[in-house]
């Protein structure tokens, strides 16, 4: 399992050389200790803590690295970029009332959802009960009257959801699975069984990987389904987030406006929002002629290797 | 009494390709689920407990075929029919999981019924080769245990190309349907090259002698 933070993406040659030595030394310091371990049906899971920072771990043995993490004595602090990047939503949805978030982690995202719309409801939607456990156990997370978690795939949770008429303003899809996203959660039938559960002005925000040959057959999916998207990259990591509506995307200025409306509320979760509007970008950056991954074609697992 | 026979070789070959095709659509199997019932390990428990149940019914049906007058051409007709009744998993795939997807909502056993309906009918029917071809290779009894272990052999190693195939090349190449398309072809072909073979070995009259001591066995 990959972690959801793509770490070696932003490294150049020389630094990956040298990398192995500077884990070693930064090893030595400061001791990572493992505080839980165990074997789900889906992968194996360690809880590490180091210092007052606590990581969930997705397959330590082949070298995956954190999926995600919390600071034990600053709970609210997001600690990884691409966490805090998955709420540049909000300019698009600035008062989501109904929220889903397809993939748990460590449930920092949803928990700090529910921090900051404690009357919105949130459904979380998570296939390994272990994970749901673990996130309990060991980051703080709980469920109750305004956010759920249902342990199911996400094709068909939101599958259902589309023929029960259910709608959501806010989609994150965070589900992370063997070498990446699920396969079926990446196809053109997909994206238009997301749209059927999205409200008028919803925004959909789809945590993605800047990685070179698949970067293209996803990109051309989502412009098949929405037409356009925000491409939204930082050079401090190697995520890329799409942001998609279902109606013409705002302009620049409309963004900037918003995010200084907003950036207060965010604040203590360290989530920089008045530097994101100029990262938002409809560019197209990929090569328009791949195919749309569907389900009838959608080897993304394979393709990542090339 | 028939006295048809095939060559050795013949059979061997059209083995492998009933081998390669299970192998094939079974790995695909999970694709053609996971839209309506996920990518959980439950998906894929279904589709093996479906492949293995339909096997093991055709290896029961495909050997007591065998020892009612076997012929080349029943042999064919395995081929011929996997192909025709491989034919719903291209062409109602959809229209079978849509209901059973609405009407029961735990995945596993949405999953399970899906599978028994989609592919219990043609994998049983793959199923009874094995069994057929080793009647229709033994001529002398000592020999049994050969031809069985031979006919495994082959076929099971056309299995792992099918997996090996499928998984890491044809849906890289192709389309989830085009390959389905292929193994139809391809079953179809295996059908066709027997009855031919048949036609040209066997016609009215003409007794080779290993088919007169096919007979003096029987």
């Amino acid at each position: 399992m990959k972690s959801k933070f793509n770490f070696l993406q932003f490294l150049t040659r020389q630094e990956v050389k040298i990398l192995p030595l500077l884990l070693a030394f930064m090893c030595l310091p400061a001791v990572a200790e493992t505080i839980h371990e165990e074997k789900s049906l889906y992968r194996d899971i360690v809880v590490d803590q180091t210092d007052g920072r606590r990581c969930l771990i997705f397959n330590v043995f082949r070298g995956d690295r954190n999926q995600s993490c919390v600071d034990v004595d600053d709970r609210e602090m997001l600690v990884f970029t691409y966490t805090r990047m998955s709420f540049a939503g909000l300019l698009l949805m600035p008062e989501p009332k109904k929220i889903l978030i397809a993939g748990l982690g460590g449930g920092t995202i949803p928990t700090t959802f529910h921090d900051l719309f404690p009357d919105a409801e949130i459904d979380i939607v998570e296939i390994d009960q272990a994970v749901v456990n673990v996130a309990k156990d060991y980051f703080f997370f709980e469920e109750n009257e305004n956010m759920k978690v249902s342990v199911n795939d996400a094709r068909v949770f939101i599958k259902r959801a589309g023929i029960s008429g259910k709608k959501y303003d806010y989609i994150i899809l965070d589900a992370f699975g063997g070498d990446y996203i699920p396969e079926h959660l990446l196809t053109l039938e997909f994206l238009q069984e997301v749209k059927q559960i999205m409200s008028p002005e919803a925004v959909l925000v789809a945590n993605t990987f800047s990685t070179s040959k698949f970067y293209d057959h996803e990109s051309v999916t989502y412009q098949r389904a929405f037409n356009e998207f925000f491409n939204f990259k930082l050079p401090t990591s190697g995520n890329r987030i799409i942001l998609a509506q279902l109606h013409p995307l705002p302009p620049r200025g409309v963004l900037i406006t918003e995010a200084q409306r907003i950036v207060e509320n965010l604040k203590k979760y360290g989530v920089p929002l008045l530097e994101y509007p100029n990262r938002l970008s409809t560019r197209v950056d990929w090569d328009m002629s791949r195919r749309a991954l569907t389900d009838q074609y959608a080897p993304a697992n394979l393709l990542k290797e090339n | 009494m028939n006295t048809h026979k095939l060559p050795k070789s013949t059979i061997i070959c059209v083995a492998f390709v009933s081998g390669f095709c299970i192998m094939t659509i079974e790995m695909l199997g999970a694709r053609i689920m996971a839209p309506y019932f996920g990518g959980s390990l439950s998906v894929w428990g279904s589709i093996i407990t479906v492949f293995m149940l339909a096997l093991s019914l055709g290896y029961l049906i495909g050997g007591r075929l065998s020892t009612r007058n076997p012929n080349p051409v029943t042999f064919a007709m395995f081929f011929i029919g996997a192909a025709v009744f491989s034919l719903p998993i291209i062409l109602f795939a959809d229209s079978i999981m849509k209901p059973i997807f609405m009407a029961i909502e735990d995945p596993r056993y949405g999953s399970l019924l899906a599978s028994l309906f989609i592919y219990l009918i043609p994998t049983s029917i793959l199923g009874m080769i094995s069994p057929y071809s080793i009647r229709l290779l033994v001529d002398r009894s000592e020999h049994s245990g050969h031809m069985a272990g031979l006919l495994f052999f082959i076929s099971t190693l056309g299995s792992a190309a099918g997996t090996l195939g499928t998984s890491f090349y044809f849906v890289l190449w192709f389309e989830v349907n085009q390959i389905l398309w292929g193994s139809i072809v391809a079953l179809i072909s295996a059908g066709c090259f027997i009855l031919l073979l048949n036609y040209l070995f066997n016609r009215d009259g003409v007794i080779t002698p290993q088919a007169q001591r096919y007979e003096k066995q029987i």
